[in-house]
């Protein structure tokens, strides 16, 4: 079997920062895949490139694992399906919600693959209750780059399946996962928004609503004083058949048809300015009627989706996500402090998301730890790295960490203190012969 | 036409599977013929959940000479067939190695025009059915970068306008398909300027449209005409000195 062909193009994650000009390779049979070797030149498996950094294209060869995206197996009865990796999660909705199931765990966007669900162990607004995505991941094949291909799961070498779990690529090339589907009697999501004037109400509301099924706030993190951590908090729960519209009710699965908006150019990077940011926040918070309404999954979990491209509103240069979670003890004091310090610079964060997460994964680089989770977005310049720098010393303090899918710019130290099973991660690389071997831009700048 | 089933003859390919997807989504029941045939399992899995349709797969060589046989050992003869195979090979070794160009000319024409000459004469005694070959641009004028694989689509696409000629009155339709660029395993590693690169599934929607409202020839991305037109047009005295 001879090596997949391959090409150099530039490369960027979701938050078009930084940026690298990459040999790529796009296997059509996985067999290509599991024979891309290294130590030639280490390997990084490639997605659908949403993780905004650096994790999805290395310094070696990477392999976009697109093409690979075949369903496999699928269980009617317990909802059990195996797909290749390549899969997106967006067909895997179109697919099979009409037929009653839908992801027990699904993020912000269905532009991802299924590998890169579990790389990312992702959590969706569900984390409180269901987990994070790999909590529902039965087993996967990894091919571990010498042409060795193994099963892992939590019976069969469980310290790998450990380590592959939020090990974001860098113990092997996801092949295929086994996941089981959760059934819904709908495709419509009873959505009730509920608003909160500042951040302590924000977090009793979270804490009160820990039975509802999915639960995020949308904060305005531009209001500060007595207003900080003003947000809107929309629950949801899987509408049943009689939850509908008498209209509706006929067709419970009914899909609205597709409408694709699309952001043509990049926009002048002056068009997100605190000023219109202020606006958005200000508008956005007040579009949120509070009360309780039927909406469809689309604009429920993926509101960002309907329009394309949305990253290139900020400009050729790129932005960074930022996301950090703080353990519950902390939480509260400390996005008081993070709150503050983004309110008193003004940096216009787009978007500002706080979640309240359960409990801790079993993957060793797992990013959700029971807490509170805060994201937000900054077009990348030096201003924005230097309120990063003073956010990161907040978070180290209060004992929390940032997610590796969202993270473009922290440093070694910050994840050793964040993580503390990275030595075991490291120590499962070694046993497997996998340090060296598989490399990303991410890994190499976090010294992993 | 709502075609109830059709034959892919050289599934594995990127723009094969896109087809298969296509036709499986709108109901019809796929058999996807390849070279080791027995490795199309998930495929067939995959088209099987998706669309909940039937999905087979058989064994072909597209120059094995044993058209009959193949078509006489299908369960039924399909409504549609689209020939997909093809191999682009390289020019330089072409005209270095005769072998190499004759694999090339055997797999674009001789190879496919026999299997769909078979597939032509079980449609027209029917009296009903589709046939669609893939050619290709490149054999809208021979240039010096691709000839002996532009030469041989030419070919394909004559043999595609004489046997649409010859089935018209006997209610069969053939489709010429002209893709322009196409992101595959075919194309994998060029420099593709990107407005003029189909994706696969471009392809397979192209196709499937094409059969459906019964078109005669169809280029993928509509640009595609114009830039052929012009390369045509240019006078032999001219074009002979270009290096394209
Ligand atoms: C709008 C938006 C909203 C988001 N919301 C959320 C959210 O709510 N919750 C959340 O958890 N995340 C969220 N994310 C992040 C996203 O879910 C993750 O970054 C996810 O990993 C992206 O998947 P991908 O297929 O695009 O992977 P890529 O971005 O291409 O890769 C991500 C990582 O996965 C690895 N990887 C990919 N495929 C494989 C494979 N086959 N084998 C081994 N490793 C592989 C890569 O090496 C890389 O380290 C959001 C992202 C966006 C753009
Ligand atoms: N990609 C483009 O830009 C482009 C442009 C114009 C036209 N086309 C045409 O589109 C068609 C599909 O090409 P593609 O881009 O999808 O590339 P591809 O993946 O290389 O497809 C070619 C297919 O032909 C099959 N094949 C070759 N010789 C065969 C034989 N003797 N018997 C059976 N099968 C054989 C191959 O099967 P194996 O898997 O067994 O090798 C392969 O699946 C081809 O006819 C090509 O000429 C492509």
């Amino acid at each position: 079997m001879s090596e997949p062909d391959r090409t150099r193009v530039p490369l960027t994650g979701w938050g078009r920062y930084p940026r690298r000009d990459c040999e790529v390779a796009a296997p059509t049979d996985p067999a290509a895949a599991a024979v891309a070797r290294a130590p030639a030149r280490p390997l990084i498996a490639r997605g659908n490139g949403r993780s905004y950094g650096d994790a999805s294209f290395g310094p070696g060869l990477t392999v976009d694992m697109r093409r690979l995206g075949r369903l496999i197996a699928f269980d009617e009865a317990t909802g059990e399906l195996t797909c290749e990796a390549g899969a997106l999660l967006s067909e895997i909705v179109a697919v099979f919600t009409p037929r009653g199931w839908f992801p027990p765990v699904t993020p912000g966007t269905k532009f991802v693959t299924v590998g890169g669900m579990v790389a990312s162990d992702v959590h969706g607004k569900n984390h409180h209750g269901a987990g994070s995505f790999c909590d529902h991941v039965l087993s996967a094949r990894l091919a571990l780059g010498d042409g060795t291909i193994l099963t892992c799961s939590r019976a069969e070498n469980a310290d790998l399946f450990a380590a592959t779990c939020g090990g974001m690529g860098l113990t092997g090339t996801l092949l295929t996962v086994t996941f089981r589907l959760i059934p819904v009697r709908s495709s419509k999501i009873l959505q009730e928004t509920v608003r909160a004037p500042d951040l302590a109400t924000a977090i009793d509301i979270f804490e009160s609503g820990s039975a509802r099924t999915y639960s995020v706030a949308w904060i305005d993190c531009l209001a500060s004083g007595a207003h900080l951590g003003r947000s809107v908090i929309i629950f949801g729960e899987h509408a049943a058949p009689q939850d509908l519209d008498p209209s509706e009710q006929a067709t419970p699965f009914a899909r609205p048809s597709p409408r694709g908006k699309r952001v043509p150019v990049d926009f002048p990077t002056v068009a997100l300015n605190r000023l219109s940011v202020s606006l958005f926040n200000q508008v956005y918070y007040r579009l949120q009627k509070p009360g309780r309404k039927v909406v469809d999954i689309d604009p429920y979990f993926y509101p960002l989706d309907a329009i394309q491209d949305w990253n290139r509103i900020y400009g050729r240069h790129g932005f960074v996500q930022y996301q950090c979670v703080l353990p519950l003890e902390t939480s509260r004091d400390g996005l008081t402090a993070l709150l503050t310090e983004i309110a008193r610079v003004g940096q216009a964060s787009f978007l500002a998301v706080l979640k309240r997460l359960g409990h801790e994964s079993f993957g060793h680089l797992s990013f959700p730890r029971a807490g509170y989770t805060l994201a937000l977005d900054f077009p990348a310049n030096p201003e924005t790295f230097a309120l990063l720098d003073r956010l990161d010393r907040i978070v180290t303090e209060a004992g929390g960490r940032l997610y590796l899918a969202k993270d473009a710019r922290m440093r070694a130290p910050m994840l050793r203190a964040g993580y503390p099973r990275l030595e075991q991660f490291n120590a499962v690389r070694r046993r497997y012969g996998l340090d060296g071997r598989f490399r990303s831009a991410l890994s190499d700048r976090l010294e992993i | 036409m709502t075609p109830k089933s059709v034959l892919i003859l050289g599934a594995r390919s990127d723009i094969g599977r896109a087809v298969a997807r296509r036709f499986a989504q709108s109901g019809a029941s796929v058999t996807l013929a390849a070279r080791r045939a027995d490795a199309l399992a998930d495929d067939l899995a995959d088209l099987r959940i998706r669309f909940k349709v039937v999905a087979e797969a058989v064994e072909f060589d597209a120059t094995d000479g044993a058209a009959e046989r193949f078509f006489d050992g299908l369960p039924a003869l399909p409504d549609v067939v689209v020939m997909v195979v093809g191999l682009l090979g390289d020019q330089a070794q072409s005209e270095a190695d005769l072998d190499a160009a004759n694999a090339v000319m055997a797999a674009n024409y001789t190879g496919p025009a026999c299997y769909l000459l078979a597939a032509a004469r079980r449609m027209g005694t029917r009296g009903s059915g589709c046939i669609v070959g893939i050619s290709s641009v490149a054999g809208d004028r021979g240039r010096q970068s691709n000839f002996v694989y532009g030469s041989a689509k030419a070919g394909f696409t004559a043999f595609l306008a004489g046997l649409r000629n010859r089935l018209f009155k006997k209610g069969v339709t053939v489709v010429t398909v002209k893709p322009g660029f196409v992101a595959t395993a075919m194309t994998a590693g060029m420099k593709l300027p990107p407005a003029l690169t189909a994706q696969p599934s471009e392809v397979g929607d192209a196709i499937f449209t094409a059969v459906t409202k019964g078109r005669d020839v169809i280029y993928v991305r509509p640009i595609w005409r114009l830039i052929m037109t012009v390369i045509r047009s240019v006078p032999e005295t001219v074009f002979k000195r270009l290096s394209m």
